[in-house]
């Protein structure tokens, strides 16, 4: 894992130093709330419904056993005992007090953290794999190039007065778990003839116009990396639509402008930006490389796992649900769910914070990730532990076998806390999983994801949920539309409307609709939801949803 | 004929606490909107809007919300003034913890 330089901790501690200067001239009147919101929003303090959020970033997703604990620190002291993870791979903290934010800080920068750049019209925190490092199918971690991403855009010069946020995503592998084609740019690592390079995506987006990102360029040589980010960003910079906020982003400016004349535009700047770069960038990133080597895997057998596999069905449904192919032999990757039926998508207390660090450090080599699906990940296992793994997981509520089912939704924090939310989210997660989870049905459902937003900004991902629901206010009734075959993987696809929207009440049995539907007329269990849809089309499902409908047409 | 004016309440968030507060008659904040003072008149609400606003050091984006009269004061009329005024719904936080 990265380790900060002396640059980095200087930085940061830099930056507090000035952020609590900040804090006081606000509470001392010398500085207005207008002059004072941009500040704060540059080290992620936001304004909600019920009091302010902290937004801390947890670069590419990676945290070491010790960030970890001092989270679960945080929260119990100067928070409510827990912590939110999010769809963009962060923590936030929701009931900070103002005056506590600068020691917040401190305490995240004695364990290399911070809140810089989580938040206003600046190249946000880098997401990545959640994989990385440990996928079977890796062609190479992603996680340094983050690194060196995540050190090109903090505090660059050029790029702090963006004209609207940006987000880029990295993938190491042909399988897509950072839905990059939903990012400002997305990077996929890919190695042509002996040699490795990026594919570049850019344009993507959710939100108001959702957009999937077109491929820039097909293969981008390693060295050419940030002066071409440069040119992207600056070419953006100059074009991006500051006349209008909901025009803004560069999904916008790739559409009004087109692909191609995007293209031309990037290679003039990149004919100048690559000059500017001596290959220093090149030797910083040998560096990082260095630090995210591979742990020293163990060599040894698998029986203890064997053992309880055969015996135990719990741990049996765990494992299958649970865990994903390793790229070390007798190794697995094991999905802790914070999505326990009923409990709040993404949310841990400050116990099941420490109960994750104690475990990464034990069996782990000192690694978790959060993955952008709102669970938490240990990297590198290896199987014989799964057993013991899993004994402690069931004592803290985090042995939840719904990784990847209909119950490992996706929420947005919505109008519960929010203050852009226009509808709740988290109160429909739970009811849908609970819901599901008294059927016990959903093993027999399959692989099913159900993304929810409480608002048009799409923070929960609901456009590429196999199932996507958004929240609105309805002449001052939450109102849920829904949205059937997104994609949020490398096959990526914008969800279609089923048609009008649900309340509240009946959102749940809509859904149990659409599931009930899809039982009926998959060809077998084998073909999932999203092969379903992609089969029939939204017909069957909009004749079961508005039976109504239907029957006019059939009088007509 | 002009439209009747809708009844509102000024309301912002506290600076240091972040916590959702409503002015009361004697131009203080409050944290219970049953408290809070009800406007009847458009002009008045605009110059109480203009005082809640002139004072940064106590709390930040004050803005009118509609209400109605009830038993206890006045309650909101929208949703969001409702869960603004309890707390999130998922856990026992915010206002309703100190109920």
């Amino acid at each position: 894992m990265y380790s900060y330089s002396d640059f980095d901790a200087a930085f940061v501690a830099e930056r507090n130093r000035q952020f609590r200067a900040q804090v006081e001239r606000r509470i001392d009147g010398s500085l207005t709330e207008d002059e004072f919101k941009p500040l704060r929003l540059m080290n992620g303090l936001y304004l909600q419904l019920h009091a302010y959020m902290l937004r801390v970033a947890v670069p590419y997703g990676t945290l070491s056993a010790a960030q970890m604990r001092q989270l679960a620190y945080i929260a119990e002291r100067w928070d409510k005992g827990y912590g939110h993870f999010t769809t963009r791979q962060n923590i936030q903290f929701n009931w900070p007090q103002l005056r506590d934010v600068p020691d917040m800080l401190d305490a995240l920068a004695e364990v290399q953290m911070h809140a810089i750049q989580t938040s206003g019209n600046t190249i946000r925190n880098v997401t990545a794999d959640h994989f990385s490092g440990a996928a079977a199918d890796e062609v190479a971690d992603p996680r340094p190039v983050a690194e060196l991403i995540r050190q090109w855009s903090t505090d660059h010069p050029e790029f702090q007065f963006l004209p609207r946020k940006f987000k880029i995503a990295v993938t190491g592998s042909q399988a897509d778990r950072a839905v990059i084609r939903a990012h400002d740019i997305g990077l996929r690592v890919l190695e042509r003839n002996g040699e490795q390079g990026y594919e570049v995506i850019v344009g993507g987006g959710l939100g108001r116009t959702p957009m999937i990102g077109k491929t820039l360029t097909e293969f981008l040589p390693k060295a050419d990396l940030l002066p071409y980010l440069e040119a992207i960003v600056s070419v953006w910079n100059l074009l991006g639509r500051r006349d209008n906020k909901f025009k803004a982003r560069i999904k916008i400016t790739v559409h009004e402008n087109g692909i191609d004349e995007i293209r031309r535009l990037v290679d003039d700047r990149f004919a100048e930006t690559r000059t500017a770069f001596s290959g220093v960038d090149q030797e910083m990133l040998r560096a990082i490389e260095a630090q995210f080597a591979a742990p020293a895997f163990k060599q040894s057998g698998t029986e203890a796992y064997d053992t309880a596999y055969d015996a135990d069905p719990v741990f049996r449904s765990w494992a299958d649900t649970n865990l994903t192919a390793h790229r070390a032999d007798g190794y697995a990757i094991v999905q802790i769910s914070l999505k326990a039926h009923g409990a709040t998508p993404g949310d841990a207390s400050a116990e099941q914070m420490r109960v994750m660090a104690d475990l990464a450090e034990q069996y782990a080599h000192g690694e978790l990730r959060v993955s952008h699906e709102q669970n938490i990940v240990l990297p590198h296992v290896h199987k014989s532990d799964l057993p013991q793994i899993h004994a402690v997981l069931q004592q803290h509520g985090l042995a939840t076998a719904n990784i990847g089912l209909i119950s490992d939704i996706i929420a947005c924090p919505g109008m519960d806390y929010c203050a852009l939310a226009t509808a709740r989210s988290i109160p429909i997660a739970q009811q849908i999983a609970t819901r599901f989870d008294d059927l016990k049905r959903e093993h027999e459902i399959g692989d099913l994801k159900i993304k929810i937003s409480g608002c048009i900004n799409a923070c929960g991902h609901h456009h590429v949920g196999h199932i996507g629901i958004l929240g609105l206010d309805r002449a001052g009734v939450e109102n849920y539309q829904i949205t059937l075959g997104g994609d949020h993987t490398e096959n990526a696809a914008l969800g279609q409307r089923t048609g009008p929207g649900f309340p509240a009440e009946e959102i749940v049995g809509a859904v149990e609709t659409i599931v009930d539907t899809y039982l009926d007329i998959r060809t077998s269990a084998e073909e999932t939801f999203i092969e379903t849809f992609r089969r029939t089309g939204m017909a069957p499902f909009k004749a079961a949803l508005y039976p109504e409908k239907e029957e006019k047409r059939d009088a007509a | 004929m002009p439209r009747d004016f809708t009844p509102k309440v000024v309301t912002a968030n506290a600076l240091l606490e972040g916590d959702v507060v409503y002015l009361d008659d004697n131009g203080n904040w409050t944290r219970d909107l049953a408290r809070a003072a009800v406007i009847t008149d458009e002009a008045d609400a605009q110059v109480r809007l203009l005082d809640a606003s002139s004072r940064p050091a106590e709390a930040v984006g004050a803005y009118l919300a509609d209400v109605k009269p009830g038993p206890n004061g006045p309650e909101p009329v929208h949703f969001r003034e409702e869960f603004r005024r309890t707390g999130p719904s998922n856990h026992c936080h915010g206002k309703q913890a100190d109920l």
